[in-house]
């Protein structure tokens, strides 16, 4: 039997009406035992528009959690009021995983992760909004790789967030688009803020104090994105990064130097300018190119279209982690130049036209390096200032409306 | 005479006890899933050890290794319904197509089928709107299997395989944890029955036959060649077979479903399915990226001829949750799988 147009309209009208009226709830969770069966459940019965809202105190868990509902907010009592422990996780890669569209997490502490804090995978409009994610036993090579974990996402937004102890880097944002880290803090990490093989962010108003390395943008070959680009990083404070280097041996962020401010590697079009850069006794802003063997063509390992201006210097480089560094420090009068530069500007099996570079911030050293990593053949050579002005810069991160909204 | 064979079993099934009711359906494909197993009918007994009527039984060359348990696998698909057959990837199966599967130990793995315990009863279902993971676990006095879409965590107890006790803290995933296994491009699918996967044989009424024959033969599958023309995996664990053709087959079954370029791994760049063949990505030399402290202060993936720093296997051997590959569905380490990798690497030609 054929339905007729009215039945048919009825059935839409009827469906458009609930779909507007439906209204959003909270799913409350408590404190208390059974929270890992409660609050999962509650992430799988979350509808479109909910609320998974956390209470104050400590909630223990022994497996990850995870979230696949689109336009879900995740919502604690505030930052060290509500807690997730995971000191006593037996599985899963991270503490959540977010896998779905339009989600924010919010006001609340992660602790003691045995992987990743908090990672969203293939996420479009992913927000991280005051949240602290840390492992309370200080840094140590044991601890979670990354703190915050945005991969393969679209629109990403972090903000008010604190990460301490991760063992690679705190907030680490891999193979995604679109992207604002802000009035963020990160502190007793390997890295304290790492933007990889990711396109068009804006890194600004933020701390990094007292990491091996406080900003840094990298790409890497071999991996399904690569070509990161255009990425900003202004008005934040990279101060004091003097944590020794705890990563396990082998992973990339293991040979970033002790004591590096901004370190750019293998990466197009950032630009730094207008943060407060001291105390990082290797270098306030360190360029270098990717130095390990690769069989990627399609990958490009030196750091092009960078520009490093109007930032505040205070001391750094008085005792570079390099071979060589405290020589080269007293050579040079008790410090290295605070801007560092590899000097590579080929690559072979790399077309193009050498890199170009305004690093205004000097005096600059350039190494002179005959090949990426060969520190042994470096030619140092100081100039005030390296390269000329007018190397265009990306606009400013745009965020689809309703993401970045202030806080309510 | 096959048709006269097919009415004396009705006749006598008609003669025998009353015809138990079919598997249901309308259960299977309603929007909310069934609070207990036993509303779908696809068993005749509360304890689910009588596949009822319309359900086939299956095994997989190389499967997952789950923590020891013992696994039964069945297909039930809706009355007159075919699968369609494809060289790679799982079949397209018709709406109503369930995948049952059974999670169990027997006391003593050395004696698989005697007391036998029920763990969990997994579901796929095709429904209209695409598949569906449920998971039912079963209740100590093995009557009755409910739904926990949450996860769990379940203590047993075994004799393993050297006979000694072992304690396994058995997980049951939650409802995404399924997908991260069972996710195709964000999709939810399934892994298993695929034509390479299938094409082996099944003992059906004590009988063996190929599963890929078997199943064309009693019209649940259309469009399959011969065998031996169809794709097929090494059984892992058959010494008979290539060594590099079992490890491949294992690392696929293990890691493949995850670790391939529509998976949920698909970010870290290294694809142990089978159809790849860059060794690079397969993780020849590949150095780690997002592994954190998984590397193990190891290099590569794979070091060729190196099996003692290859970051593959040093996964493998690992309990800890931020170590251990898979992240998911294991707390005990597969010494068998273990000893079957590390063999296939340090076959691999060294380069250093």
């Amino acid at each position: 039997m054929a339905y007729s147009n009215a039945t048919i309209w009825g059935a839409a009208l009827a469906a458009v009406l609930l779909a507007s009226t439906a209204q959003a709830k909270t799913l409350d969770v408590a404190a208390g035992p059974d929270a890992q069966e409660r609050l999962q459940t509650a992430l799988l019965d979350a509808k479109p528009g909910d609320v998974v809202s956390l209470g104050a105190g400590k909630f223990d868990f022994t497996d990850g959690l995870s979230l696949d509902v689109d336009n879900v907010t995740v919502a604690g009592a505030g930052q060290g009021k509500t807690i997730l422990s995971f000191a006593g996780q037996k599985s899963a890669g991270e503490g959540l995983l977010v896998t779905s569209d339009g989600v924010t997490i919010r006001d609340l502490t992660m602790q003691d992760t045995k992987g990743d804090g908090v990672k969203s995978k293939g996420a479009d409009r992913i927000s991280f909004v005051a949240l602290t994610v840390e492992w309370t036993g200080g840094p140590k090579e044991t601890n979670g790789a990354y703190g915050v974990y945005p991969v393969a996402s679209t629109n990403v937004l972090i903000d008010k967030v604190t990460v301490r102890g991760a063992s690679d880097a705190g907030i680490y944002v891999g193979q995604s688009k679109n992207i604002i880290v802000r009035n963020s803090r990160a502190e007793f990490n390997v890295a304290g803020i790492e933007i990889e093989n990711s396109t068009d962010a804006d890194v600004h108003d933020n701390v990094a104090t007292h990491n091996t390395g406080g900003i840094l943008v990298f790409d890497l070959p071999g991996l399904p994105v690569m070509g990161g680009h255009s990425t900003r990083i202004y008005g934040n404070q990279v101060v004091d990064n003097d944590t020794a280097n705890f990563a396990p041996k082998g992973n990339i962020v293991a040979a970033v130097p002790m004591g590096v401010g901004v370190m750019l590697m293998a990466n197009r079009d950032v630009h730094v300018f207008d943060n407060d850069i001291s105390g990082n006794q290797t270098s306030a802003v360190m360029l270098i190119a990717f130095s390990r063997s690769f069989d990627d063509k399609a990958y490009n390992p030196l750091p092009r279209d960078i520009v490093v201006r109007d930032n505040r210097l205070g001391r750094n480089g008085w005792l570079p982690s390099l071979p060589g560094g405290k020589m080269l420090a007293q050579a040079m009068g008790g410090s290295v130049p605070p801007v560092l530069w590899d000097g590579i500007t080929s690559y072979p099996g790399i077309e193009g036209p050498a890199p170009r570079l305004y690093l205004k911030d000097g005096p600059v050293l350039n190494l002179n390096l005959a090949k990426p990593g060969a520190v042994e053949t470096a030619k140092p050579s100081v100039t005030p200032s390296l390269g000329t002005p007018g190397l265009p810069e990306r606009a400013a991160v745009v965020l689809p409306a309703g993401q970045d909204k202030p806080a309510s | 005479m096959r048709r006269l064979a097919a009415l004396l079993a009705a006749v006598l099934m008609l003669g025998a006890a009353p015809r138990p009711a079919p598997v249901a359906l309308d259960v299977l494909l309603a929007e909310t899933p069934a609070p207990s197993l036993d509303a779908y009918r696809l068993f005749t007994d509360p304890g689910a050890r009588s596949a009822n009527a319309g359900l086939t039984p299956y095994a997989l060359n190389t499967p997952l290794f789950s923590d020891h348990a013992e696994k039964s696998r069945f297909l039930f698909l809706p009355p007159g319904a075919k699968a369609a057959y494809k060289p790679t990837g799982v079949f397209d199966f018709p709406v109503g197509a369930t995948l049952v599967k059974t999670f169990a130990y027997p006391a003593d793995l050395r004696k698989p089928v005697d007391h036998v315990r029920f763990i969990e009863t997994r579901l796929l279902i095709h429904k209209a709107s695409g598949w569906v993971a449920l998971t039912y676990v079963w209740n100590d006095e093995q009557t009755k299997a409910v739904l926990k879409r949450a996860g769990a965590r379940i203590e047993v107890s075994v004799i393993d395989k050297a006979g000694q006790p072992l304690a396994i803290d058995y997980a049951v995933p939650n409802f995404n944890q399924c997908k991260e296994c069972h996710s195709l491009s964000g999709v939810l699918a399934p892994i298993g029955p695929k034509a390479r996967n299938l094409n082996g044989d099944l003992a059906y009424g004590g009988k063996p036959e190929n599963q890929l024959a078997h199943w064309t033969k009693i019209g649940l599958l259309t469009g399959a060649p011969a065998p031996r023309a169809a794709p097929r995996t090494a059984v892992w664990s058959d010494a008979k077979e290539p060594l590099a053709d079992r490890a491949r087959a294992y690392l696929d079954g293990n890691c493949g479903h995850c670790h391939n370029p529509q998976g949920m791994a698909s970010n870290s760049g290294l694809f142990l399915n089978l159809e790849e063949d860059d060794p690079a990505k397969q993780g020849f030399h590949r150095r780690p990226v997002a592994a954190g402290r998984g590397a193990g202060g190891l290099e590569f993936d794979i070091d060729p001829g190196h099996p003692e720093s290859s970051i593959l296997l040093h996964r493998m051997k690992s309990r800890e949750p931020g170590v251990m590959m898979p992240e998911l569905g294991r707390s005990v380490v597969d010494d068998e799988g273990v000893a079957l990798i590390a063999a296939y690497l340090k076959s691999l030609p060294p380069t250093r």
